[in-house]
């Protein structure tokens, strides 16, 4: 017999295995105009399993503290064997990766695919998509370069902002009152331990949550195919959509490789608590579109502070993101409207105030 | 001339005034001030008589206590113009001019007196002015040069240390250029008028304003403040050499010393210049406007050959950095770590600073033991670069590798789909 | 295209590629696999292989070795990417700083004539503390921790309270 049959039967009398993927075999994905978006919850889970990688790789050799953390990313890019590659993969990845996350979410957005029996994955997802700006955040300033510590300053000063909860959560997050190395410890530990634990818990369940309802259809596609069950066209997922997922992948990793090599995440200069903040501070592109929000607010809206109202409106925005499904059941069709128009305002307006304060000065 | 005594005695009055003064008058006038009712009138005159409440408030005399009457004499306690402005109370209405420098040293010149506002102000001003020239031409009766006011300002006199001081290092060249580079006014003096506007296009100045290194000469560094004259032609040399300490002592030592006090030439201005010291560049070495050497050397001679081979050495070792810094920049900007040699490129940098300064001493054997020294660290760096690139070079080629295996899983992938799929 | 034996194809039949097809595949497939697993496993073997300079090296340096320096004698050093001063002054004792002048930038040096520490470019002076005192410079320069452990000098910044 061969090797891998008897390996198989083994697993399969202790594990049940072949009960458990019977249904991935089963699995299949819908094949129409718009299919190529599936890809992208693919890629970025591929991307999150690179982090994880690499993330593993890099701290070997990374030590959290304010008076060593340079330095070790510096031995890392210089004295380690291949670890500029490893770092800028790492450094790249998470951007990329930021950038599927919310490009699977806008496909899913759009599609449709967030509708009744779709509403946990949706919530999952989004609370996910939370947890990998929450990782560009607490990852970004474990190099501890200046840009680092005066964006984590800025930012963490935002969220002090907030009324009454603001200013403890602020000094939760900072470990004290100012942005220390008691800030860059905290940072570290959420960000290889708090949050890798929570996304992957949630991870599961999203996959799990994928598997038990299926791939979503488009509405109007969906109408059709229900009134016309032949004309539904489809894919197996294994091997079929399984072999061009790799393909994907692959790309994947020869952009991400390229991207390594010919222009390595750069290390910046130490961050010294004592120097003023260098003029122009912005955060990382992905909180380019809140920031410049901000910037833009009137200092007093009415009676209330405008910095406060807009950090309050992003809130109260991500909190009905978090529910949007659920507005939508059963609603008639003037509301599923409604939503889409959000939904393309919000890419639209992401898109421009990203842009905008990338440019800005 | 002078103040009297009354006066002083007057001042101790007006200081016991001050509480009373204060209660009365401390909603009027602003708190802190004396007893100084002078400006309830002259607040409102015109020019030239008016001086303004605001403008006096800034004067450093009345932040301290002082009154109009303390210079001006007469009551400053009255209200009645008359009995403020009486002789009997030792009012001298405007002072004239001749009388400024004493009347300023009355109190200025006094240790005794200045000790109780603040005892590390200096007190031989006045003695100081009587050596410059500004003071040995009024000592003869000239009423155009210099006294205490023109400098210092009055009424709203400032402390040097104050950066809106007519005094302050900032200021001090627009102050002197006030007189000294008006044309007209010098005309009878038969000196050039042409130094601010040199000094103006100066290091120095560059150093100084828009820098703002507060060490940077301006007028009165070189030439004293109350003690101002241009330093003798032989004595240029010292005044120079208090922070250009290694090139003086370089030139102390050297071949043109001597030669430049035979012809009563000032040491560092024939090079160099007094006013507009631009940044020296290797053209002085050269052959063209900026040249110097040539000034005075013929063509052809030793001297000339060895002012030809400092500059080609210097331009060696100037070239050599540059090439070394501009492969570090390639690399740098292609991600490689060059932070040592970028040190070493600051070592090789001074070892140029160090040649440079080195010419100082006329001696090629001794400028060339810095340039052979830069040009071996410049050297280094550069190797360093080259072989940052070449790690770099060797990074793309792996990426190529890596990239055909993956487009190597590509088209192989494609083709088993399309093949398991027919 | 693929055909069978006869030349004609009967609809529903799979038609099996030529098998010289079939391995150039699986052929590609499988070199493309194994090389792209060969890019990727072999930096990472690199990498965790630790590298022979252990020591991060730029907040803690051998500035020098006892002995290597006489009494009344300065030493330049690299400390980071700027350079550094180690003094060893008449009494034995060693003091570290910043050789960066906070005039423009020029490398100070020690003057056992004067016991102090000058810079050659303005004549910026600073005493044994790094403390400026005459001339140009507008700050003193930064002073280092040493710690002499065994034959070696070490050089540390001061650590942040």
């Amino acid at each position: 017999m061969i090797p891998q049959r008897t390996m198989y039967n083994w697993l399969d009398e202790r594990l049940g295995w072949d009960a458990l993927i019977a249904p991935l075999r089963k699995k299949t994905v819908p094949l129409h105009r718009l299919s190529y978006w599936y890809f992208l919850g693919g890629i970025t889970l591929f991307l999150f399993v690179i982090q994880v990688l690499t993330g593993i790789l890099l701290i070997l050799y990374y030590r959290p503290g304010a008076n060593e953390a340079f330095e070790s990313v510096q031995y890392i890019m210089t004295q380690v064997q291949f670890g500029w590659l490893i770092r800028s993969i790492h450094s790249w990845s998470a951007n990329l990766m930021i950038f599927t996350a919310f490009a699977h979410m806008f496909s899913v957005l759009f599609l449709k695919a967030y509708r009744k029996p779709r509403e946990l994955t949706w919530v999952t997802g989004v609370i996910l998509l939370f947890l990998v700006m929450g990782f560009g955040f607490s990852g970004y300033l474990l190099p501890w370069n200046t840009l680092a510590f005066f964006a984590t300053k800025v930012g963490t000063e935002i969220t002090g902002q907030v009324p009454v909860i603001g200013k403890p959560v602020m000094i939760f997050l900072r470990g004290g009152e100012e942005v220390s190395g008691a800030t860059l410890t905290r940072f570290f530990g959420f960000h290889v331990a708090v949050l890798p634990g929570l996304a992957t818990l949630l991870i599961l369940l999203h996959l799990l949550l994928v598997q038990r309802v299926g791939i979503s259809v488009p509405p109007k596609l969906e109408m059709e195919w229900d009134a016309n069950p032949a004309a539904k066209r489809e894919m197996k997922f294994f091997p079929n959509f399984m072999l061009r997922e790799l393909m994907a992948w692959y790309v994947a990793l020869g952009v991400l490789g390229a991207l390594a090599a010919v222009f390595p995440w750069n290390l910046g200069v130490k961050a010294d608590p004592f120097v003023p903040a260098p003029a122009g501070i912005k955060p990382e592109w992905y909180f380019l579109f809140m920031f410049q929000t901000l910037k833009l607010i009137p200092p007093k809206v009415w009676l209330i502070d405008g910095e406060v109202l807009g950090i309050l409106a992003f809130g109260l925005i991500g909190l009905l993101w978090l529910l949007l499904p659920f507005f939508e059941s059963d609603q008639p069709s003037s509301t599923k409207r409604w939503i889409t128009g959000v939904a393309v305002f919000a890419l639209a307006y992401g898109a421009a105030m990203s842009v905008y304060g990338y440019f800005a000065q | 001339m002078g103040i009297s005594r009354s006066n002083i005695r007057l001042l101790g009055r007006a200081r016991l005034l001050l509480p009373a003064g204060l209660l009365l008058l401390s909603a009027s006038l602003g708190c802190g001030q004396t007893t100084n009712s002078c400006l309830d009138c002259h607040s409102a005159l015109p020019d030239p008589l008016g001086v303004s409440q605001e403008k006096f408030s800034q004067d450093i005399h009345a932040q301290r206590g002082l009154t109009c009457a303390s210079c001006h004499g007469g009551d400053p306690t009255s209200d009645d113009a008359d009995k403020a402005m009486s002789r009997k109370a030792g009012w001298k209405g405007k002072i004239d001019r001749k009388q400024i420098p004493q009347l300023c040293g009355s109190c200025h010149s006094d240790p005794a007196y200045m000790r109780q506002f603040n005892p590390s102000l200096r007190t031989d001003q006045l003695s100081q002015y009587t050596t410059s020239v500004h003071g040995k031409r009024f000592a003869a009766g000239d009423g155009k040069v210099a006294v205490c006011t023109d400098c210092h300002s009055v009424h709203d006199l400032r402390p040097p240390s104050d950066s809106r001081s007519t005094v302050n290092p900032v200021n001090v060249a627009n102050t002197c250029s006030h007189c000294h580079a008006d044309v007209g006014y010098m005309s009878a003096y038969k000196i050039p008028t042409n130094q601010f506007a040199e000094y103006s296009k100066s290091v120095h100045h560059d150093a100084l304003m828009v820098r703002g290194d507060l060490s940077a000469p301006t007028c009165t560094t070189c030439h004293g403040n109350h003690g101002a004259a241009p330093p003798g032609v032989d004595k240029v040399q010292n005044v120079c050499s208090n922070c250009h300490t290694f090139q003086a002592q370089m030139y102390e030592k050297s071949s043109h010393k001597e030669a430049f006090q035979a012809v009563s030439l000032p040491g560092c201005v024939v090079c160099h210049g007094n006013h507009g010291i631009s940044h020296p560049t290797e053209a002085k070495l050269g052959t063209g406007p900026d040249a110097v050497c040539m000034q005075c050397h013929t063509p052809g001679d030793a001297c000339d050959q060895a002012r030809a081979g400092l500059q080609r050495a210097l331009g060696q070792l100037d070239e050599a950095i540059k090439s070394a810094d501009q492969v570090l920049s390639v690399a740098e900007s292609s991600g490689m770590d060059v932070s040592e040699a970028r040190l070493g490129q600051d070592q090789a940098r001074d070892s140029l600073t160090k040649a440079r300064v080195t010419i100082h001493s006329f001696r090629t054997d001794l400028v060339d033991q810095d340039i052979q020294a830069g040009l071996k660290i410049a050297a280094k760096n550069l190797q360093a670069g080259k072989k940052a690139m070449a790690e770099r070079n060797y990074r793309r080629v792996g990426l190529g590798i890596s990239l055909g295996a993956i487009a190597l899983v590509l088209v192989g992938l494609r083709l088993y789909i399309k093949q398991i799929e027919s | 295209m693929a055909t069978s034996n006869d030349g004609t194809t009967n609809p529903g039949d799979r038609l099996p590629s030529p098998m010289p097809r079939r391995r150039l595949v699986e052929v590609l497939l499988g070199t493309g696999f194994l090389a792209t697993a060969v890019a990727f496993v072999y930096p990472v073997f690199r990498f965790l292989i630790p590298p022979k300079a252990s020591d991060l090296g730029s907040d803690s340096v051998v500035a020098a070795r006892v002995g290597e320096l006489k009494l009344n004698s300065g030493k330049i050093f690299r400390f980071g990417s700027r350079p550094g001063l180690l003094i060893r002054i008449a009494s034995g004792e060693y003091r570290a700083m910043s050789a960066t002048c906070t005039h423009l930038s020029c490398t100070v040096q020690y003057r056992d004539d004067l016991r102090q520490v000058w810079c050659a470019c303005h004549n910026g002076m600073y005493d044994l503390s790094g403390r400026n005192i005459s001339g140009p410079p507008p700050r003193p320069l930064e002073s280092f921790e040493v710690q002499v452990r065994g034959e070696e000098i070490f050089v540390r910044r001061r650590r942040e309270t």
